[in-house]
């Protein structure tokens, strides 16, 4: 059985790690390379660094952090946000980062997963998708970090990326997003069985209850945590061993 | 002490010149034949599709500097995609051959596509001894079924049983995740991704191209 990997998403704008809801009204909690380095030496399994305004401005602005983060941090480090072009995936991986996550770029050419994955492989790409619920059992794709709809529907959306070669899918519900009111667990029963990738649930997640509920029923690779931790609700620790006690496999 | 990493193009070599750094070891990023044999010690990374890697070492003429650098008998690690190489051919996308070093080939990771078996196979995951120790390996002080990082779709088979230092489990699947052959050693996962336990197995290298340097 495969473990499940507890990540930690960082989302930052202007050098400091913020935390909005519904990745709006954004609200500093502090300087990205520590908080990196402190969740590494916590035991996390992944950190996950978001330009939170990248997408908007057409570009990212993390290689330094990432470089940084590099030094002191020996785990897998996805960096997104802005990286629209094969170059900006490369200066990306060169500052250190081990995969990528695209969205915007994506949706505006679905070709751009499919060129990616085939120069750096599909591991390395992780197809991101911001949703929000429209119906019941209708969800929709947003770009621009949230500000923007697509009209594409989340499920025709995520199967199209898996045969576009991405090799993991980060599903953010932004309608939990920065709620601390658990995961949309209906968008995940809608995808988990549309593709075999990994899909890494993000959004909501506001203590550990909510991530056994979703690891126990649904078919969930890996959890973001943002607020539990930046607001030191509880730790990567207690997570892990709330996993451990509710038969969820997780490296401790 | 002088450890080099294979430069060919490919992979995020960044990682493991971090963690050799971390440890207290400069490393150099090099594809020169003088300066590779002078090394104490020999690191192939890589991630990627094998005939590229392949492709790669041949444009720098790095097959022949490889086999003579193992014939030195100094330590030599592969990492991943540097493992898999290691091997006689890989089946990832039609038969490509490999450096042939260790008897075996590549094969896909051989899961069932249904909702539990998902490939590549992205996860931490645990390593177990085979038949051979790990005493005096890379594998020395590490415990049994520490977990590693894992970012791959295909496995090396190695021929021989003890060849294969460690196993890993992919559902019911078992995978050689290390090999080792004298002086030559591979890993399947990460150990430059994989925590505090995978930057002891960088140290484990290193101590041994220290002793064999001492020799």
């Amino acid at each position: 059985m495969k473990k499940i990997r507890v990540t930690a998403r960082i989302d930052v704008k202007n050098e400091f790690v913020i935390k909005g809801i519904h990745l709006e009204g954004l609200r500093k909690v502090g300087d990205p390379n520590l908080l990196a380095k402190k969740y590494y030496e916590e035991g996390i399994d992944e950190i996950i660094f978001m330009d939170a305004v990248a997408a908007y401005y057409d570009r990212n602005s993390l290689s330094h952090i990432i470089e940084k983060a590099c030094k002191e941090v020996f785990i897998p480090i996805t960096v997104g946000g802005g990286l629209r072009t094969i170059d900006d995936i490369n200066q990306a991986l060169k500052a250190g980062a081990d995969k990528v996550a695209i969205n915007t770029k994506a949706i505006q050419n679905p070709e751009f997963i499919a060129e990616a994955s085939k120069i750096f492989g599909s591991q390395c790409i992780v197809a991101s998708i911001v949703a929000k619920k429209i119906n019941s059992n209708q969800w929709e794709a947003y770009i621009d970090n949230g500000r923007e709809a697509t009209g594409l529907d989340i499920v025709e959306w995520a199967k199209r990326l898996e045969g576009l070669g991405a090799g993991e899918i980060m599903l953010t519900s932004l309608d939990m997003e920065g709620t601390k009111k658990g995961f949309d667990t209906e968008l995940y029963e809608a995808v988990q069985d549309v593709v075999s990738i990994p899909i890494i649930a993000s959004g909501g997640m506001g203590n550990i209850k909510h991530a056994v509920e979703l690891l126990s029923n649904y078919k969930i690779d890996a959890i973001a945590t943002a607020s539990v931790i930046h607001y030191n609700i509880d730790t990567i620790k207690n997570i892990k061993q709330a996993f451990i006690d509710n038969n969820i496999k997780v490296r401790m | 002490m002088k450890i080099s990493i294979i430069d060919y193009e490919i992979g995020n070599v960044k990682s493991i010149k971090n963690a050799l750094k971390k440890i207290g070891v400069e490393s150099i990023l090099t594809n020169d034949r003088k300066t590779i044999l002078s090394s104490d010690g020999l690191i192939l990374p890589g991630v990627g599709a094998f005939a590229h890697g392949m492709n790669n070492l041949q444009k720098y003429g790095l097959q022949e500097i490889i086999n003579d650098f193992v014939n030195t008998k100094k330590p030599f690690m592969g990492i991943c995609l540097g493992m898999q190489m290691l091997m006689e051919e890989s089946e990832e996308f039609g038969i490509t051959k490999g450096l042939g070093l260790i008897e075996g080939k590549v094969i896909k990771l051989p899961v069932q596509k249904t909702n539990y078996e998902k490939s590549p196979h992205v996860s931490w995951n645990e390593i177990v001894k085979n038949k051979i120790t790990w005493k005096d390996t890379i594998l020395g002080d590490i415990p049994e079924q520490s977990d590693m990082y894992f970012v791959h779709s295909f496995v090396a088979s190695p021929m021989n049983e003890e060849n294969i230092l460690s196993t890993t489990e992919y559902y019911d699947y078992k995978f050689c995740s290390a090999v080792k052959k004298d002086n030559i050693y591979g890993c399947q996962f990460h150990p430059e991704k994989s925590g505090k336990m995978g930057l002891n197995i960088i140290q484990n290298f290193v101590n041994l191209c220290k002793e064999r340097k001492n020799v």
